[in-house]
């Protein structure tokens, strides 16, 4: 492996604005995706010719269809509200990395084609032609957002930037321009299920080891179920969780959840996974196609509910898009949300006094709660506004004694990316995780020097591989971070109420 | 992109991940670990051997959590745990020994 050469980027004194530094990231590039990958999802496998016109058409298309880009791409009035709020903007001081920056080379390619004054008087409106110089530039820069939405909350016209990255990476995709990380991991989802290509053998001998671990260690024997027919609940969740570290350790948690709750549950081997990375590529198509697999899950093994896991973007999918996507969902008992978050379940659970947790078993830890971007501000949880800060709060606070949050201005919906959202979970872009987790680093160094925090909980696959990968840089111990569900886990009392 | 070894020429990756696992030698596998800073001692050998087994079985590498529980059947806690393998592929014991192993890189969110 080439080590990757760039310094960790330091703590700011006062949360200053970083020095700009024009171009700072412009070597940053992740892998092109080969022919065979583009081609599994039905995008042409390398760059088209008379591309340019192509890639023109298409956003003529994508606007007529979605009113909102069109919205977002005419509002700007440049006021510069979104400017430090990017936190590759914080890390990199790269200015193509502010928001309205990256919106712009978007934006110059609508305007030279949509507009009238563009039309008229490029120079004047910052309109461009497609060219190879701006197709570089969106492959650069719109893979060095992480559609975490956090400058849309601060723009006063709320023009959302993960729409605009999405639209970009989905003309590229057209014109035969994809990401070897997205669109590889796409199609092993259509081939195998899931993410990770963890094949049906595998699960089950993954999930039989849990049931050893768990019997091993706690002298009851809890079910890690596959492919149960009749069970009453499908839980999906992301494959991380049958393979990484510190999710299995949330996975095992769900299981002595469900277990000590009598709730029938089960993963299926076909829809083994929740994360449904075609978000992040801006296809509407690859999304319906990914989403459906959990639909005939559902309905092949019978299910009565579908219950996800820790994983952010696929409560994304899951909460906003689902019915759309792969509903109705009629076949499944009213009586339940469709779908739920484990979170959810555990926390009615705990409301109602169906589990037993002793937070003592915690007490060698201070836990501190990651807000995942697109829980935070992409869906809800319960019924109540604000569910989907305070729910996972709760379960955290049911299961440890000891919890403090990190600053105001860096949680709930203001909370920071991680740095490895929307489909920069990769090693070729280290540098950029590297540097994007900074904020949330400082946020972090905050509250375990002021309060003594040992843990950051996470509820997504993402952000929990993202953190145990970077937080070293910063001099923590990739250790600090878990799953919510492994604190769950730890503090419940197997054997005292089932 | 490609290694030498041998005489013959064994394409790879942007990463240095072998694209045709068939492919694979131990020669190779010394060459590759070199690349990686890495000098091949009967504990490593013994990790790659478990991961190719495990990948004949499967068709996948296998969890760490998986290999660190055969590692510690076989060897004992001291040797049965994160740590241990980490100071073996200080880049991680999942994608450094596959790559060594002539296995595909796991994706996803690992």
């Amino acid at each position: 492996m080439a080590k990757q050469d760039f310094t960790t980027p330091a703590f700011r004194e006062d949360r200053a604005n970083p020095a700009m530094v024009p171009g700072a990231m412009e070597h940053s590039s992740p892998f092109f995706a080969k022919p065979e990958h583009n081609q599994a999802l039905g995008f042409p496998g390398e760059l088209v010719p008379d591309w340019e016109r192509k890639a023109v058409e298409k956003l003529g298309d994508l606007l007529k269809k979605n009113r909102a880009l069109k919205v977002y791409l005419d509002s700007c009035v440049k006021c510069g509200a979104c400017t430090d709020k990017c936190h590759y903007y914080i890390g990199t001081g790269d200015p193509k990395n502010m928001p309205v920056a990256r919106q712009d080379l978007l934006r110059a390619v609508y305007r030279r084609n949509f507009t009238i004054g563009g039309k008229l008087f490029p120079g004047l409106v910052g309109a461009k032609d497609m060219t190879r110089e701006v197709l570089d530039d969106w492959y650069k820069y719109f893979h060095q957002c992480s559609q975490c939405r956090r400058c849309s909350v601060f723009c006063p016209y709320g023009i959302d930037t993960a729409e605009i990255s999405m639209a970009a990476r989905e003309i590229m995709d057209h014109i035969g321009v994809g990401q070897k990380y997205c669109n590889e991991i796409i199609g092993k989802v259509h081939t195998i299920g899931n993410n990770l290509g963890l094949p049906e053998a595998a699960l089950k001998d993954t999930m039989e080891g849990l049931e050893e671990d768990v019997e091993e260690d706690t002298g009851v024997a809890v079910k890690y179920p596959v492919d149960v027919q009749g069970a009453d609940v499908l839980l999906v969740t992301p494959s991380a969780d049958f393979f990484a570290e510190p999710h299995v350790d949330g996975l095992i948690g769900y299981g002595k959840v469900f277990h000590q709750a009598g709730i029938n549950w089960t993963v299926s081997s076909y829809a083994s996974e929740a994360a449904n990375f075609a978000l992040f590529i801006g296809s509407y198509e690859q999304m319906h196609k990914v989403a459906v697999r959990i639909r005939k899950a559902a309905q092949e093994l019978g299910v009565k509910r579908v219950i996800f896991g820790e994983c952010g973007h696929a409560w994304r999918v899951a909460y906003s898009f689902l019915n759309t996507l792969a509903g109705p969902w009629d076949f499944l008992d009213p009586r339940y949300p469709v779908p739920q978050h484990i979170c959810e379940v555990t926390h009615d659970l705990i409301q109602r006094g169906a589990l037993n947790l002793d937070p003592s078993a915690n007490d060698d830890k201070v836990v501190t709660f990651h807000d995942s971007c697109n829980v935070a501000r992409a869906s809800r949880m319960g019924d109540a506004p604000g569910g989907q800060f305070h729910i996972p709060r709760a379960v955290i606070k049911a299961a440890v004694n000891k919890y403090v949050d990190m600053a105001p201005d860096t949680i709930c919906e203001k909370t920071y990316c991680c740095g490895g959202g929307g489909g920069l979970l990769t090693d070729d872009l280290m540098e950029l995780r590297v540097k994007g987790a900074l904020p949330r680093m400082e946020a972090l160094q905050e509250v375990v020097d002021k309060h003594g925090v040992t843990h950051m909980a996470a509820i997504c696959a993402i952000c929990k591989t993202q953190f145990a990968k970077v937080v070293p840089y910063y001099g923590f111990d990739m250790d600090m971070i878990t799953s919510v569900h492994q604190l769950v886990g730890d503090a419940l009392l197997l054997g005292t109420k089932e | 992109m490609a290694y030498e070894v041998e005489g013959k020429t064994i394409e790879h990756d942007e990463e240095g991940y072998i694209t045709n696992i068939s492919e694979w030698t131990e020669p190779l596998a010394g060459i590759i670990a070199k690349d990686e800073g890495i000098d091949m001692t009967d504990e490593h050998w013994e990790v790659v051997n478990f991961l190719r087994d495990y990948y004949n079985e499967y068709q996948i590498a296998p969890a760490v959590r998986v290999l660190v529980k055969a590692i510690k059947k076989k060897f004992g806690a001291e040797k049965g745990n994160n740590k241990y393998l980490y100071e073996l592929f200080p880049y991680g014991p999942a994608k450094q020994a596959c790559k060594i192993a002539g296995l595909p890189k796991p994706t996803g969110c690992v």
